[in-house]
């Protein structure tokens, strides 16, 4: 194991990266393919989500399978604002944040006391509490889940505009991976990817483990209800079915696709498999064989993740 | 004589039906080098677990620089300034020498806090300054850009030795420091050792019985759970029960 650190050339490749998704919008518009707009932002919103699942897993080293449980409990506190009022994306996603921070803090706060396969089973235990709670819940919708009446606002500009949107997610995703960057290589950063290699050895060097850890599980139970806030707006539903388990795996299947422990893995996975769904999709409706085979061959072919063909980690 | 800076008081652990621990009474005075030995399986690992938190035990207590520290965890005792070397080489590969020193130096509470996401570490010219000063004081000086894992043997446990002592402790636990190591290798360490006692409290366990007496102002002796004898090497080299448990082998 070595501390993250970025490539010498990420910099560059970040900047044109931002400039590239910035134009993305007004291309699509040009050419007429509005449509690609959502999708895109789909991919943006997703590979928030991905990312913050890295930062608790490739960065934590928690193999955490209840991470969906964040994400749709971001979905249903944006919804719950809208309901309660609050139209504004500059207070309910903050307190979406908040709100699944704090789940993400009480859920590390018992499960952070297991290990290993316990550690999944107990994290995944908890996903599907919140899943009961959302489904038998019927003031919010129930199975059906709770609709968004429209798109709220960001400080005080209309998002119902895909394009507007788009701005909202891609601006959300950017600070997070600015944020995500710069923790790696400050103080905790390296606190928490050395307890990932060594855990008895941190707490023999004075290092109360168990706080660094809830801290990092807490901020990216944070940023998946960011995730979950921007998702809900895009498809104006918070769904119980974005609590299920099975979202719990397809993050981590982003994540391992992309890159464990990679800055950019959660995203690149991200986008690899959400174009993969666009395009096979389109073929088969049993599109899942070939995802199966397709993740097989990165297992097989690139087991460090397809940003690791790229990045490198080794500083 | 010295006040006694580490004191146990009836340390008594079962395993199952085993008893590892039976009524230990031990104390390492301020500035001595004490040295544990006993015979494989006498439980001086147990016992180490105990004194730096790993384990707790079933009854007794640990006392640390005068204050009872039974119950609190490992890192609590780290702050509180007791720090351990293990047995087998224990630091992180992936790291250069200086990275893993200076994520030791960052450790320590007077270092400020480590919940801090944004000032890159590298920039904090402090903690690799103090890293490197550690470094030199356990000969590894020139090796500080290489990667933990390139190091030879003896390096890695002089590395382990740097990063023990960037947390500034009042004691060094050394977990046997020469396990593994040649004779030329054993010999420097016990030079470093030497050196380090100058400056801080020692409670070394060790197998090498050369290094042992050369080093130890006090020795105890631990077999089959219960501590037979403490004193001076003469004395404990003397000792016939001492000398029954080895077998004659040694000593």
């Amino acid at each position: 194991m070595a501390f993250y650190r970025a490539a010498p050339y990420q910099k560059p490749v970040a900047i044109a990266l931002v400039l590239l998704l910035a134009a993305l919008p007004f291309g699509l518009t040009a050419f007429g393919q509005e449509f690609y707009i959502g999708f895109a932002t789909r991919v943006l919103i997703f590979a928030l989500a991905a990312s913050s699942l890295n930062l608790v897993l490739g960065f934590g080293g928690m193999f955490s399978l209840g991470h969906a449980a964040f994400f749709g409990i971001g979905a249903y506190a944006a919804a719950i604002c809208q309901q309660a009022g609050i139209n504004e994306a500059l207070i309910a996603f903050p307190l979406a944040m908040a709100v699944a921070g704090l789940f993400a803090l009480a859920v590390g706060a018992i499960s952070l006391r297991t290990r290993g396969v316990y550690f999944i089973m107990i994290t995944l235990a908890f996903a599907q509490m919140a899943y009961y709670l959302f489904v038998s819940a019927r003031s919010w919708g129930g199975d059906d889940g709770l609709p968004l009446l429209g798109r709220m606002t960001l400080a005080g500009v209309s998002l119902a505009d895909d394009t507007h949107f788009y701005f909202a997610a891609f601006s959300g995703l950017t600070v997070a991976m600015l944020f995500l960057g710069r923790l790696a290589n400050a103080r905790f950063g390296r606190v928490i990817q050395a307890i990932r290699e060594n855990e008895t050895r941190m707490e023999a060097l004075g290092y109360p483990v168990f706080r660094y850890r809830l801290v990092c599980f807490a901020l990216g139970g944070a940023l998946a209800g960011l995730a979950g806030a921007l998702l809900a707006n895009l498809t104006g539903l918070a769904s119980p079915n974005l609590l299920v388990w099975t979202q719990s795996g397809t993050l981590l299947v982003m994540v391992i696709i992309g890159g464990v422990g990679y800055l950019y893995g959660g995203a690149v996975g991200a986008l690899i498999l959400l174009c993969l769904e666009e395009v096979l999709v389109g073929f088969t409706p049993h599109w899942h064989i070939a995802l199966g085979l397709i993740l097989l061959g990165v297992v097989l072919f690139a087991p460090k993740g397809v940003a690791a063909l790229f990045g490198k980690k080794h500083g | 004589m010295a006040e006694a800076l580490l004191e146990v008081r009836n340390l008594s652990r079962r395993f199952a039906a085993v008893d590892a621990l039976k009524a230990v009474n031990f104390s390492v005075e301020a500035g001595e080098v004490h040295a544990l030995i006993g015979p494989n399986g006498a439980g001086k690992t147990t016992f180490i677990h105990h004194v730096s938190g790993a384990l707790q035990p079933d009854s007794g207590s640990v006392h640390f620089a005068g204050a009872d520290v039974t119950t609190l965890s490992m890192h609590q005792r780290v702050a509180a300034g007791m720090a351990r070397s293990y047995q087998i080489t224990n630091v992180f590969l992936g790291l250069s020498a200086l990275d893993n020193v200076a994520l030791a130096v960052q450790g320590r509470t007077d270092a400020g806090s480590s919940f801090r996401f944004w000032k890159p570490a590298r920039a904090e010219q402090r903690l690799f300054d103090e890293a490197r000063d550690f470094l030199d004081q356990v000969g590894l000086g020139s090796r500080g850009a290489t990667l933990a894992s390139n190091l030879a043997h003896g390096e890695q446990r002089a590395l382990e030795l740097a990063m023990a002592l960037a947390t500034k402790p009042r004691m060094l636990l050394l977990d046997e420091p020469m396990a593994g190591a040649g004779p030329e290798e054993s010999a420097r360490m016990v030079d470093l050792i030497e050196h380090l006692a100058r400056h801080v409290t020692i409670l070394l366990v060790e197998h090498d019985m050369a290094a042992v007496f050369r080093l130890a102002d006090r020795i105890s002796v631990l077999v089959n759970g219960q501590l037979i004898c403490t004193g001076e090497p003469e004395a404990v080299r003397a000792n016939p029960e001492v000398r029954r448990a080895y077998l004659g082998d040694h000593l």
